[in-house]
């Protein structure tokens, strides 16, 4: 029998009822937006575009109406994920919280916190940083470090967490702590806590990126004291709660639409009768946006009918991000074309841009290499 | 896949274990016809799986035959069963009623042609057909020819061609067959779902259900062996270059596994006159890519052991490397690909994609 659970899925009427809907929407709010800018994909922060997405209901789709949700379905919002993505609208101000944070305090957090920041997230109104990495802890999360120690009335927070995308920006992050030091047992004594970014005792100094770029940030925290009342989940629960949590991040169409400008941008250049080798490549990305669309599609359905697909996850980010991230150097292999910052074409600023992210493809979120460890373990390797 | 195909595959499952054996493969390269696993197949209902019943079929889907051909290709079952499964349904689809016993498929080239004139009541047929799967073993040809300027599709009992036996990587027949005015059976106009070069079509997609099935027995075989074979005192999966390498033979065979589900998904929702030629050239090119990957991987992962005869892993391998080549290889199928979405335009990809 097959070693996955792949089934061909189709959206439902009511799913497939809204891209419409969404495309007119993203028409006319994108109508300026070169193709560059569509490239950042989910990169692009803008909180009034964000707060039109929580006008509109498409934020905080599926969760109950009480925490200003709209219990839509999975699929309902996958499709509103996927023609964001395809548009390269800026969804960065709500995607963290839309994604993970609001999810994480549907299932461990208080029913005080639901009230407070659900609905305000759903308007679009509260942007959302995670605070997992420190400086000597990457792939290797369990080993995190900073400390909060428990006082009178909170934790006082002490140590620095590394590349916080949009902690300048954002108004809280979920931040992974350690309230207990459990000797040999890294795993043990981890806290999630909902932390509001502009309290004292944290500061927030930008990483610039390789292209010149600032939504890294290292957050210090010196003696900042986080109310009880930020605890999220229980003390000490903290690794089963933030597995799950990156559970909701690793099969969404994110992972291989990254570079989807870029294919858009080839037929463009290439014309309407290309020759052979532009065809070829034009082909060969669109057979593999095609499979990738399914897999990712095949996990929503999943997922939507309380399946656990996680072997299936890990596999489909995998060979999505490989993927998105194998664009730009097949472009560049067919055209030779310079990529470029600031002058140029379109084509040849949306490969400047691509050329320069596309190593973070398969980094973020966890890296190909955990990730295929993951996979091992799914077929029993390990 | 719903309980039906579940059964389905187990069925397949058990009588592919049962009926082809190594030993029987290993008899099909030496020219010896497996009659217990024809026949197997053909009294569970296995050749004609998506035929309807009135034209001597099983009366399932294509769904149904994905099903059947994805687990031929992980038992490398060495039958012309893809091409039977082919060759009944283009007769079905021209109102034609399919006989019972091997058939196969031509011209298997693209470029290749043949033709039909009126001979009395009937008509004759004339032309040569190269690399042609199992065509001396198969009992009837199905075969694509123009009929004076319309396309035909027409029935021939294979004692009617004049024979020059090859055979492709993996020791599967591959012949040249000549018509020189030969009767046929059957004939109609060309018309159903495959479109109109349904041999090149329709050989596309059961190959490419044939290289998911052939994944799928690389990625289950590699697993068994490195968890079983020890080196330095440890199984071979122990270690982080292993395990990474089969990771990603995981992820190829999944991919090739959903691209060709889903060219047989479109080809069954697809009514006459429907054209599934996107899909089934997304399938073409993904699984092609996957068994070329996939191949080198398993291979890698076997050492030296899967390098012999004697090991089984070659009767995929050798397939694989061969089917990924018939019927359009990955650059046929990915430049029509490239063509059909430059045509459309740059703004059309996503709205096609998600129209399918």
């Amino acid at each position: 029998m097959a070693t996955f659970n792949f089934e061909l899925s189709t959206l439902p009427p009511e799913a497939e009822a809204l891209r419409d809907e969404v495309r007119t929407f993203l028409k006319q709010e994108l109508a300026q937006f070169r193709p560059e800018e569509r490239a950042r994909s989910w990169g692009g922060f803008n909180r009034d575009f964000s707060r039109r997405m929580g006008e509109r209901g498409w934020i905080g789709m599926t969760w109950p109406k009480k925490y200003g949700g709209h219990e839509r379905t999975a699929l309902e919002r996958y499709v509103v994920l996927e023609e964001t993505l395809a548009a390269g609208a800026p969804v960065s101000a709500h995607w963290v919280a839309d994604r993970q944070s609001g999810p994480l305090l549907l299932r461990f957090g208080t029913e005080e916190q639901r009230q407070r920041f659900l609905p305000r997230i759903a308007r679009g109104e509260f942007a959302f940083a995670i605070g997992m990495s420190e400086p000597d802890s990457g792939s290797d999360l369990a080993s995190v470090r900073t400390r909060a120690e428990k006082v009178a009335g909170g934790y006082k927070v002490n140590g620095t967490k590394i590349w916080t995308s949009n902690a300048h920006l954002s108004d809280y992050a979920i931040a992974l702590f350690r309230t207990k030091v459990v000797p040999d047992k890294k795993h043990e004594g981890l806290s999630q806590f909902l932390v509001d970014l502009k309290s004292p005792g944290i500061s927030i100094r930008p990483i610039i990126d390789l292209a010149g770029g600032h939504h890294f940030n290292e957050v210090h925290f010196q003696d900042c004291l986080v109310p009880d009342d930020m605890l999220v989940g229980k003390d000490g629960e903290g690794w089963k709660q933030v597995t799950t949590e990156l559970g909701f991040e690793r099969s969404g169409p994110e992972r291989y639409l990254s570079s989807l400008q870029l294919v858009i941008e080839l037929i463009r250049e290439a014309g309407k009768e290309p020759p052979e080798r532009a065809a070829a490549l034009i082909g060969h990305f669109t057979a593999h946006l095609v499979t990738l669309r399914q897999m990712s599609l095949s996990i929503a359905t999943m997922l939507q009918a309380g399946q656990n697909p996680n072997l299936e996850a890990a596999v489909m980010k995998d060979i999505g991000t490989t993927f998105e991230q194998e664009i730009p150097e097949a472009v560049h292999a067919l055209t030779g074309a310079e990529p470029r910052i600031g002058s140029g074409t379109e084509f040849e600023k949306t490969l400047g841009y691509l050329v320069q992210h596309a190593p973070s493809f398969s980094l973020r979120g966890g890296t190909r290499e955990v990730l295929r460890g993951i996979i091992a373990r799914g077929l029993g390797l390990r | 896949m719903n309980e039906l195909q579940t059964i389905l595959a187990e069925t397949c499952t058990r009588l592919f274990t049962d009926h082809a054996t190594t030993a029987v493969l290993e008899g099909a390269e030496k020219g010896e016809w497996p009659a217990a696993l024809w026949q197997a197949l053909e009294e569970n209902g296995l050749t004609l799986p998506q035929v309807p019943e009135a034209r001597g079929g099983a009366g399932g889907s294509w769904n149904d035959a994905f099903v059947v051909l994805m687990a031929a290709g992980r038992f490398a079952a060495p039958v012309p069963l893809a091409e039977t499964i082919l060759a009944g349904s283009i007769l079905a689809e021209a109102g034609l009623d399919a006989p019972l016993g091997p058939m196969t498929v031509a011209p298997a080239h693209i470029d290749e042609g043949l033709a039909l004139a009126r001979q009395g009541g009937g008509w004759a047929l004339t032309g040569r057909a190269t690399r042609v799967p199992w065509g001396a073993r198969a009992e009837h040809v199905v075969v694509v020819a123009d009929g004076g300027g319309a396309p035909m599709i027409a029935l021939v009992t294979a004692g009617t061609a004049k024979i020059e036996a090859d055979a492709s990587l993996a020791r599967e027949p591959r012949d040249t067959l000549t018509w020189s005015g030969a009767p046929v059976v059957a004939a109609a106009p060309l018309r159903g779902r495959l479109g109109r070069q349904p041999v090149w079509a329709g050989g596309a997609l059961v190959r490419s259900a044939q290289m998911a099935g052939g994944l799928e027995f690389l990625l289950a075989q590699s697993v068994k062996y490195v968890t079983e074979r020890k080196q330095f005192g440890r199984p071979l999966a122990a270690f982080q270059a292993i395990q990474q390498n089969l990771a990603l033979l995981a992820g190829h065979t999944a991919a090739a596994g959903m691209a060709a589900q889903q060219a047989f998904h479109i080809v069954e929702r697809t009514g006459e006159g429907g054209d599934a030629s996107f899909e089934i050239a997304v399938a073409k090119v993904r699984t092609g890519e996957a068994a070329s990957l996939g191949a080198g991987i398993a291979h890698q992962a076997h050492g030296a052991i899967g390098f012999t005869y004697e090991h089984s892993l070659h009767f995929v391998t050798r397939r694989l490397w061969s089917w990924r080549a018939e019927f359009g290889a990955e650059n046929h199928w990915s430049v029509a690909l490239g063509r059909q979405v430059a045509a459309r335009g740059a703004e059309s990809l996503w709205p096609h994609m998600t129209e399918r």
